[in-house]
């Protein structure tokens, strides 16, 4: 298999995916009880005949072919279509919230990520220790724990000293502030839900790197470095770390979009304006045009994430080059 | 006695679920008061008639965790038999079959694992409305493709046995193949992988529950935790409300987590060689599998 075309098969395989995700989109919201005029937020005693002249914009009354070709074509047009709450477009009402998400979910996940391995290493080094079992085990725990309680409890521990909600401080601003100011206030917002994410995600990092350095070091070129007499430390960092790290660079970005989209349970508790509260606030306000553009859009980050993934295990691993 | 040894992660996890699925099962008798009865003021502090306190509409937390425990198992085992069904099927089909529908097969599972699960969940559950079934079904559909994709590389593996085609040669039916031959093969991964997706749906549960789009009129674990965000337990210092539901869901999942591990080190025993570690060492180490 040539380099070339696997890639193409696995963008178009990714293309493949989000269009699927459209589809589904499409299906979902119009096999759903009722449509979206009757589910209008604004609209439950609005009359019969507001109903049909909603219907009408909205493009519901037509033939449901037609109006998959209409949602379609704005789609390629990139035309996630008009909030029903705001009437702007979905596009500008998530773009905003999901620039809030990212800081959060890379500083969560460099957090996790630096726990997460710092663990596992020694835990496969260490094997059979206490060393190996305690930390990991304290991690694991953690792992399993629903992360809006993790979160919870953050504010319970943390609730006097940092700020426990939103994203920014909003009197700051009447000070004047420098810009060391604001980046410290912006930071103060994101340690909460960000410590929350590195938490509940750091077992399964350690997990992860634990068994791929354990398999690493069951390799028999361990075991003829163990044989010439090298270090342990220079046989793990030399010999087992390299050779473990692809699995664990790939799922970096594999976990990147699920951590992005499971963002809507650490956003609610704390608050913060990123994309999982504004889905959040489009369910309650029943704003399927919201709903729908941020599935397709999670969708496309979780693809994009998992083809990154592949982009570089195809650099880092010679042997799938050939 | 040697399994305890030989697994005393998993010896605890089983004993950990017995015990919470016994307390759930007796929670009718032996939950102190009913899960709707006020009896107290509201977030009062631990004392000797309630240990626990009581919640944001003056219930007993005791109770609550009682009954909260049984919706929480409930939801947790009928969605993983959900997976085991539907994930056991398009697995074993995909995998006995081969060719085209395995690709077709296999393409779909990885639709289902890319696309958000919490969205698709928010999505769904907003557009169907909220019922305890509904979140059963939803949990399960959500989380049979990873079973469907371990199942299908076992029975890849399994075809090609020996035995199977000799079964072929006599003419056993393909239908006959897979239930007497191949099935019992994958019996064992299915376990193992059903008791991770318990986990798993105790987990998604208490997501489905914090956002508000669950069944409304059950007591379940997640809905505890929720209770207490929505209740602004935090802000009145009220950690009785907060701690021991969270801590029970761990527990659960931890219990089902460490069986399922177990299970895994049973099935894949190549993973206990390590040539590093000091006690592990051997100069023989287990032979690394026939097809290298």
């Amino acid at each position: 298999m040539n380099r070339g075309g696997y890639l193409v098969r696995r963008l178009a395989s990714a293309l493949a995916t989000v269009a699927a995700a459209a589809v589904i989109n499409f299906v979902l919201f119009r096999a759903a009880p009722g449509d979206a005029a009757t589910q209008y937020q604004m609209c439950r005693t609005c009359s019969a005949e507001f109903r049909d002249y909603l219907r009408a914009e909205l493009g519901l009354d037509r033939p449901l072919l037609e109006q998959f070709w209409l949602y379609v074509s704005a789609l390629l047009r990139g035309d996630l279509g008009h909030s029903f709450q705001t009437r702007r477009p979905v596009w500008d009402e998530l773009a905003g919230p999901l620039a809030n998400t990212l800081p959060m979910v890379g500083l969560g996940l460099a957090f996790g990520l630096a726990l997460g391995l710092v663990i596992g290493v020694v835990a496969a080094w260490r094997r059979g220790t206490a060393a190996d079992w305690a930390p990991l085990s304290a991690s694991m725990f953690l792992s399993v724990l629903p992360i809006q309680w993790i979160g919870l409890m953050l504010l319970l521990l943390f609730g006097g000293m940092l700020p426990t909600g939103g994203i920014s401080d909003p009197y700051l601003r009447f000070s004047d502030p420098s810009w060391w100011q604001v980046l410290g206030d912006r930071l103060e917002h994101l340690a909460l839900p960000s410590l929350a994410i590195g938490l509940a995600w750091c077992g399964s990092w350690a997990l992860i790197a634990r068994s791929a350095l354990v398999g690493a070091l069951g390799e028999d070129y361990i075991l003829t470095a163990r044989a010439k007499g090298l270090t342990s430390w220079r046989i793990v960092r030399r010999y087992a770390l390299p050779n473990s790290l692809l699995p664990i660079t790939t799922l970096i970005f594999l976990t990147f979009g699920y951590i992005v989209a499971g963002s809507l349970l650490v956003e609610t508790v704390f608050s913060y304006p990123g994309i999982g509260l504004a889905l959040y606030q489009a369910v309650q306000n029943r704003d399927y045009a919201v709903l729908q553009g941020g599935f397709l859009l999670l969708t496309a980050a979780i693809v994009v994430a998992n083809l990154l993934a592949d982009l570089l295990y195809l650099k880092l691993d010679p042997r799938i080059r050939t | 006695m040697n399994v305890l040894r030989r697994y005393p992660g998993g010896a605890l996890g089983a004993v950990m679920l017995a015990a919470i699925v016994v307390l759930a099962v007796l929670a009718p008798w032996i939950a102190p008061y009913t899960s709707h009865e006020k009896v107290g003021a509201v977030y009062q502090p631990p004392s000797a008639a309630h240990p626990l306190g009581l919640d944001d509409a003056g219930i007993d937390m005791v109770t609550l965790l009682l009954w909260g425990a049984r919706t929480s198992l409930l939801v947790g085992f009928a969605a993983a038999l959900i997976a085991v069904v539907v994930g056991g099927a398009i697995g074993l089909a995909a995998g006995y079959a081969g060719g085209r529908a395995d690709a077709v097969l296999m393409r779909l599972t990885d639709y289902m694992l890319v696309i958000p699960d919490i969205p698709l969940l928010l999505i769904v559950a907003a557009v169907w409305g909220r019922s305890m079934t509904g979140v059963v079904a939803i949990i399960g559909l959500l989380s049979w493709p990873r079973l469907a994709r371990v199942v299908r590389a076992e029975a890849l593996s399994v075809r090609e046995r020996a035995y199977v085609k000799r079964a072929l040669t006599i003419g056993a039916g393909n239908l006959r193949i897979v239930a007497t031959h191949v099935l019992p093969h994958v019996v064992p991964l299915l376990l193992t992988l059903a008791i991770f997706a318990v986990g798993n749906a105790i987990l998604v549960e208490t997501a489905i529950a914090f956002l508000g789009l669950g069944d409304p009129s059950a007591v379940s674990w997640g809905r505890l935790i929720q209770n207490a965000f929505a209740g602004q337990a935090v802000s009145r210092d009220a950690w009785w409300a907060i701690v021991p539901p969270g801590l029970a869901v761990g527990c659960l999942i931890l219990a089902c987590t460490l069986i399922g591990r177990a299970l895994e080190d049973h099935l894949n025993p190549r993973l206990r060689a390590g040539h590093l570690s000091v006690r592990t060492f051997r100069l023989a180490p287990v032979p690394s599998g026939g097809e290298r």
